[in-house]
């Protein structure tokens, strides 16, 4: 009896004969059923049958009108969602926006999102080992002068800033009055003194200057203050979690390319989810997939069943020109070639205005612009001409 | 048919506007003393007539086919657009003041020239970047390149005023030296500037010559006082026509500069408000009573505006709107429309040598008796009302082929149905038609969800398609039952709902026995026509279980193995041998084990028997399953009762005791985190302030005292009591509300803390300052069922009103969401090539979804359901 079932070697070969007509998934998961189960080669060949029949009848179909319904199903739901935003799975004390804010934050592609984070992974060097990874953390945690001082201010009676220095935070930090000076002096604020609890600056003068203007005393308080001393600009915070015997850290705040370029960061998993930051840094196909991840997330998180193909669309079209494009007036919507449309959308009357001095001209082939004119619009049934000749009535006896 | 190909936008030049101008409009009065439209007034008869049975002197036609006609007002002076105001800016900087050519270096020309061509040769525009630079470069020289004439700065002030800042100080540059400007710009100069010189002019920005709109766009309104009421519009053009008058006049008398001046500023200001009356930097004209007037810009914006509000949606005919109620006994696919309004909603029926005995009988019937008729449409396009018609015999005996009459809507008719808000698009779907007494419009109850409908007072429209394309669409592409499945997620939308979620747990649970009689009579309800099964008990008399009864609606040879609602998250599932029988296994279309609940009976439910019976039969065997099952199930639970009440809340004292441990026992905890908070005892967690480590600790002791309370509820109140079973089936509400309602109602949170404003560092004026007990700050001891104290009240109150809030606000976020997610992406289709494209052709994907599977024809996302192919293929015979 056995011998009649097919072995491995032959179901691969029968699959392989599929490749261009099955998509790689569903070969790889009808690879998976068939593997566990013993099948004769009737059979083998029978379900294969069957599969590329199936899948030939869930293809859609052309004409669908596949955007109306993404942007539907993405849009309808977003009436079930809070407006809260909570905390983040796992992390306490990490906060991050969730639920419809941050879906519209998604959609808006907003260049200044208001939880940026990151999720670095890290190699297998130091992703078991806690020590190394609290190293790892003194690196990108960035520490500002401001972070490791009890006051920065503008000192009168010195003419210029003085720093007082919290050797506590300092050692906890691991920072040194050496290494801010000298971080300093790369700043070219003007000539620096120290010791280990105070740092003076006194800003250089300019010609014809006596005494050193208030304003640009301001100016470089400001500047002491955010003086990044060590660790990634922009990394606020580094939260350090263990989950299947991995560790991980979470960051608020983000700066992917110092990530990336830091030792010690598996480069191939982590991750930040500002839209903007990853399109600058890994290019605009990862820019589309960080669309995906994110918003399918928001969607799963609040329990909402939503089609990946839907993301997709939304995603695909929010890049595909090569740079991100928001869903809206400032994007997609506002690059619209119809004027109809663009007039019906926002801003109408700036729109008629431009379209008449620029002798615009609207071809009406959307959807917008044929209800407006009171057209059958290109889409689904419409998108076709089907002409019928009917066979002549039988001439009466 | 005719078809528009495209639309080109352009400026209308003076010319055009007199071209197609019927009569210059010099009086500012509108009519006489007897009522009639004065003569070159601004009602004059030439304009098109909007009072029926009167005729329009140009066209000679009445009120319908008359579509008016434009008039022109003469400006004494020319005026500035508002509108192209800050575009007369950009333009006169970068021209010369003297030669009025761009002033662009010379050898630049042929560079921006070559650029534009380009531009207009592969999109047939002007390209806005490339003038934009033009512009940018042009304004920079303080010396013509050309005349070398010396070029002042152009100021501009909001919203029509310019001055060039010369050195003996500012000039205002009047409308004519703009005008004077501009006209001498060349045309290959102002093209490079923007200009589509085909369709317009740099100089028709600044008007000479005002067209004026026909009364058809400005009724006049008769009130009931007799009075007439001018439209917005013609009370601007009453003040432009005055004030130019005044000015002809001064102008003419040589009255002093300072005179004609202010006149001419008054002309620029009431012209503006013509077109704009919300421009920054003056005062909006006026109505006598105060408000703002709605002037030409106005009645094109925003939601009430004519775009979106005429153009994007439009109001229809043969529709009806009226409240909703919920009949059992209806088909998902059918709907209940009152017999009046089927008496008014028509069908164009095309009489033929088949019909024409039927169509007489309806025409016979006319319009007051039902299966009847009100209107004939000759071939010669004629109308005939049946109101007025006395003797319907005639017409019916005139009827021929080729008359088309528009009959009543009558049972199996097909119309759309739709319920707002629309936002997918199973929102409208097609119903058969079911005329039925009383004047609501009557639907199955497993299509609430796809409308998202209840029966609290919602209305929902009608629409009848009028077409027999657009009835063939509806009935293949629209029909409820071909709305199963949402393209959302692959999975069904439409199911059971509430009460029949509990009944088939009734019917399907261990134990549930019916005698012959009993299953008859449910089976009857559900129009079982066949024979009955084996009892499955024989002894002392035959009694048949609730599983067989469900199983002899199923389709035959249907299998599927699920987990309940009920099902406990047992470790190690038991399958089949499931304690609680939360192991649903159906098998050949017989249920074996499980019982039938949300999971396997609910609306949006993916995997359940529904969705099975959609993908493995057809959307008509689903609907066959629903129709016989949900009558089936409302006999039963009719028949059985099922209720909730006090009961189903109370607790033995011994369980009311064990809360009350509970929460004093929270209580005693909270006070020693406020003690040991106070001491500065509290370690800090790492992020978070001292407060906020604080706050969350009481949270999170408090809510475990909640759930704690709530634990001892569920495991007092079993499955006997019906608002149990309610919530373990997912027929409705969730353990939280019972708990809520048994033992403790928990804390009350406003934007996600305890409550802690109202007064100074206190809640209410009766707690102390700096009170921090889960008492003073929204904790409620109480259940609902043994009642709020008036504190407890108050928090709740507080809480619950930010729900409410919470609502609004989500609403009308979300739905600009949709509109911005809608408008982005409606032009996107599959196309024949399947690649994915906008109206303009470019392409998004290449394959729909990287896979080119349609989202509602996957199998809850997968393209294909592997499991049950290779299943089903593995049982056939070798
Ligand atoms: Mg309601
Ligand atoms: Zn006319
Ligand atoms: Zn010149
Ligand atoms: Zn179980």
């Amino acid at each position: 009896m056995s011998s009649q079932f097919v072995t491995p070697e032959e179901i691969e070969k029968k699959l392989q004969k599929q490749l261009k007509t099955l998509p790689p998934l569903l070969i790889e998961d009808l690879r998976g059923e068939l593997l566990s189960r013993k099948i004769t080669n009737t059979q083998l060949t029978r379900i294969i049958k069957e599969v590329v029949k199936a899948y030939h009848g869930s293809l859609v179909e052309p004409g669908e009108a596949v955007g109306a319904v993404a942007a539907q199903s993405i849009g309808e739901p977003g009436t079930q969602m809070t407006l809260k935003t909570f905390h983040y799975a796992g992390v306490t004390e990490l906060y991050v926006t969730l639920g419809l804010p941050r879906l519209i934050e998604i959609v808006d592609a907003r260049r200044n999102p208001s939880t940026p984070t990151m999720r670095v992974y890290l190699d297998e060097e130091h992703r078991q080992n806690e020590g190394k990874v609290m190293k790892l953390v003194q690196q990108i945690e960035q520490t500002k002068v401001e972070r490791v001082s009890q006051s920065v201010a503008i000192d009168l009676a010195e003419g210029g800033i003085v720093i007082e220095l919290h050797p506590e935070l300092m050692k906890d930090k691991k920072v040194t009055s050496e290494m801010i000076q000298e971080k300093l002096a790369e700043l070219k604020v003007g000539d620096i003194e120290g010791d280990d609890e105070r740092i003076v600056i006194i800003p250089g003068l300019r010609e014809g200057e006596e005494v050193i203007p208030m304003a640009k005393l301001q100016k470089v308080l400001k500047k002491v203050r955010d003086a990044l001393i060590k660790g990634l600009a922009g990394v606020k915070r580094v939260i350090v979690t263990k989950e299947k015997g991995e560790i991980f850290l979470d960051t608020e705040g983000t700066n992917l390319r110092g990530v990336l370029r830091t030792k010690g960061v598996d480069n191939t998993r982590s991750l930040s989810n500002h839209i903007h930051e990853i399109a600058e840094t890994l290019g605009i196909e990862a820019a589309r997939s960080i669309i995906i991840l994110e918003a399918e997330d928001v969607l799963a998180e609040q329990g909402l069943d939503v089609d990946i193909r839907h993301i997709m669309l939304v995603a695909d079209l929010m890049t595909n020109t090569g740079e991100i494009r928001q869903i809206g007036r400032h994007g997609i919507s506002g690059q619209q070639s119809s004027v109809l449309s663009r007039a019906a959308f926002e801003v109408t009357v700036k729109h008629l205005i431009h379209a008449s001095i620029r002798g615009e001209q609207d071809p009406l082939l959307g959807i917008t612009e044929n209800v407006i004119v009171g057209q059958q619009m290109p889409l689904g049934t419409g998108s076709i001409d089907l002409l019928m000749m009917p066979p002549k009535p039988p001439k009466e006896k | 048919m005719k078809k528009i190909g495209r639309i080109w936008f352009g400026l209308l030049a003076p010319d055009i506007v007199r071209k197609m101008s019927v009569t210059q409009i010099v009086t500012a009065d509108t009519y006489d003393e007897d009522g009639l439209p004065i003569s070159s007034g601004l009602m004059d008869r030439k304009l098109g007539t909007i009072e029926p049975g009167q005729r329009c002197s140009t066209c000679g036609n009445r009120v319908g086919e008359c579509p008016g006609h434009f008039g022109h007002i003469e400006l004494s002076r020319p005026v500035v657009h508002v509108s192209f105001a800050k575009l007369i800016k950009k333009f006169l900087k970068s021209i010369c003041r003297r030669c009025a050519r761009l002033k662009l270096k010379p050898e630049l020309i042929p560079v921006y020239k070559e650029k534009m061509d380009e531009a207009m040769e592969k999109t047939g525009q002007i390209d806005q970047d490339i003038a934009d630079a033009v512009l940018k470069d042009a304004g920079k020289p303080s010396v013509c390149p050309f005349c070398e004439a010396e070029q002042y700065k152009v100021k501009y002030e909001k919203p029509t005023t310019f001055y060039e800042e010369k050195m003996e100080g500012s000039v205002r540059l009047t409308p004519t030296d703009i005008r004077d400007r501009l006209e001498r710009i060349p045309e290959s100069d102002s093209y490079l500037m923007g200009i589509d010189t085909r369709v317009s002019r740099p100089e028709w920005m600044i008007l000479v010559v005002l067209p004026v709109p026909p009364v058809a766009v400005r009724p006049s309104i008769t009130l009931e006082s007799g009075v007439k009421s001018e439209d917005d519009l013609t009370h601007k053009l009453v003040d432009i026509i005055r004030i130019n008058q005044r000015l002809r006049e001064n102008i003419e008398a040589g009255a002093p500069q300072l005179i004609v001046e202010d006149l001419w500023e008054l002309l620029q200001y009431h012209i503006t408000t013509y077109f704009n009356n919300e421009v920054s930097g003056i005062p909006p004209a006026r109505h006598r009573s105060g408000r703002a007037l709605r002037t030409l810009a106005q009645r094109l914006k925003g939601k009430e505006g004519r775009f979106r509000s005429n153009l994007s949606g439009k109001r229809v005919d043969f529709s009806a709107r009226t409240v909703i109620s919920p009949d059992p006994n209806l088909s998902i696919n059918e709907v209940g429309v009152p017999l009046e309004i089927a008496k008014i909603l028509t069908v164009p029926e095309r009489v033929t040598e088949w019909n024409i005995e039927d169509m007489r009988q309806l025409v016979l019937r006319g319009p007051k008796d039902h299966p009847g008729c009100n209107y004939i449409i000759r071939p010669d396009g004629k109308r005939i009302d049946l109101r007025f018609v006395k003797d319907r015999k005639t017409n019916a005996d005139g009827l021929d082929a080729g008359h088309i009459i528009e009959r009543h809507l009558r049972t199996g008719d097909i119309v759309l149905f739709n319920r707002q808000p629309s936002l997918h698009r199973m929102s409208i779907m097609a119903h058969e038609v079911k005329v039925m007494p009383y004047r609501t419009f009557r639907l199955s109850l497993c299509v609430c969800p796809p409308y998202n409908a209840d029966f609290d007072g919602d209305e929902m429209n009608l629409h009848v398609p009028q077409g027999e394309e657009a009835r063939a669409e509806s009935r293949i592409l629209m029909l409820v039952q071909e709305q199963i499945l949402s393209p959302r997620y692959g999975g069904p939308i439409i199911g059971g709902i509430q009460d029949y979620i509990s009944s088939a747990y009734l019917l399907t649970r261990k134990g549930t026995l019916f005698t012959k009689a009993e299953t008859c009579q449910l089976l009857a309800s559900a129009g079982f026509r066949e024979d009955l099964p084996k009892p499955s008990i024989t002894k002392p008399k035959p009694m048949w279980t609730g599983k067989q009864i469900f199983s002899m609606l199923l389709p035959k040879g249907l299998n599927l193995s699920l987990k309940a609602s009920v099902c406990r998250k047992c470790d190690v599932c038991q399958k089949e041998e499931c304690l609680y029988d939360s192991f649903v296994l159906i098998r050949d279309g017989e249920l074996l084990a499980g019982v039938i609940d949300k999971k396997a009976f609910g609306a949006a439910q993916p995997n359940s028997v529904l969705h099975r019976i959609v993908k493995d039969y057809s959307n008509s065997e689903a609907r066959r399953f629903l129709d016989s099952m949900c009558p089936l199930l409302v006999t039963l639970i009719t028949n059985s009762g099922f209720s909730m009440g006090i009961d189903d809340v109370t607790l033995a004292p011994a369980a009311v005791r064990r809360i009350e441990d509970i929460l004093k026992e929270a209580e005693e905890n909270g006070l020693k985190l406020i003690q040991a908070f106070r001491a500065g005892e509290l370690r800090r967690t790492p992020g978070l302030s001292l407060e906020e480590t604080f706050e969350n600790l009481m949270m999170e002791l408090l809510s475990k005292a909640r759930d704690g309370a709530g634990a001892v509820a569920g495991q007092e109140l079993g499955l006997d009591k019906h608002a149990v079973i309610m919530t373990a089936t997912g027929a409705k509400g969730n353990a939280l509300n019972l708990a809520q309602m048994a033992a403790c109602v928990g804390q009350q949170a406003v934007r996600g803390k305890r409550i802690s404003r109202g007064y100074r560092r206190r809640t209410l004026p009766h707690f102390k300052s700096g009170d921090l007990t889960p008492q003073a700050r929204g904790f409620v001891e109480s259940s609902y069922s043994k009642g709020l104290d008036p504190v407890e009240f108050f928090f709740h109150a507080m809480g619950g009103r930010e729900g409410l809030v919470d609502t609004a606000v989500r609403t009308s976020t979300s739905g600009y969401m949709q509109r911005r997610l809608i408008n982005a992406l409606q032009d996107i289709k599959v196309e024949y090539d399947e690649t994915v494209r906008n109206s303009e052709g470019q392409i998004i994907q290449f394959r729909y979804g990287e896979d080119g599977v349609d989202p509602a024809r996957s199998d809850h996302g997968k393209a294909v359901n592997l499991a049950a192919i290779i299943e089903r293929v593995l049982s056939q015979k070798r």
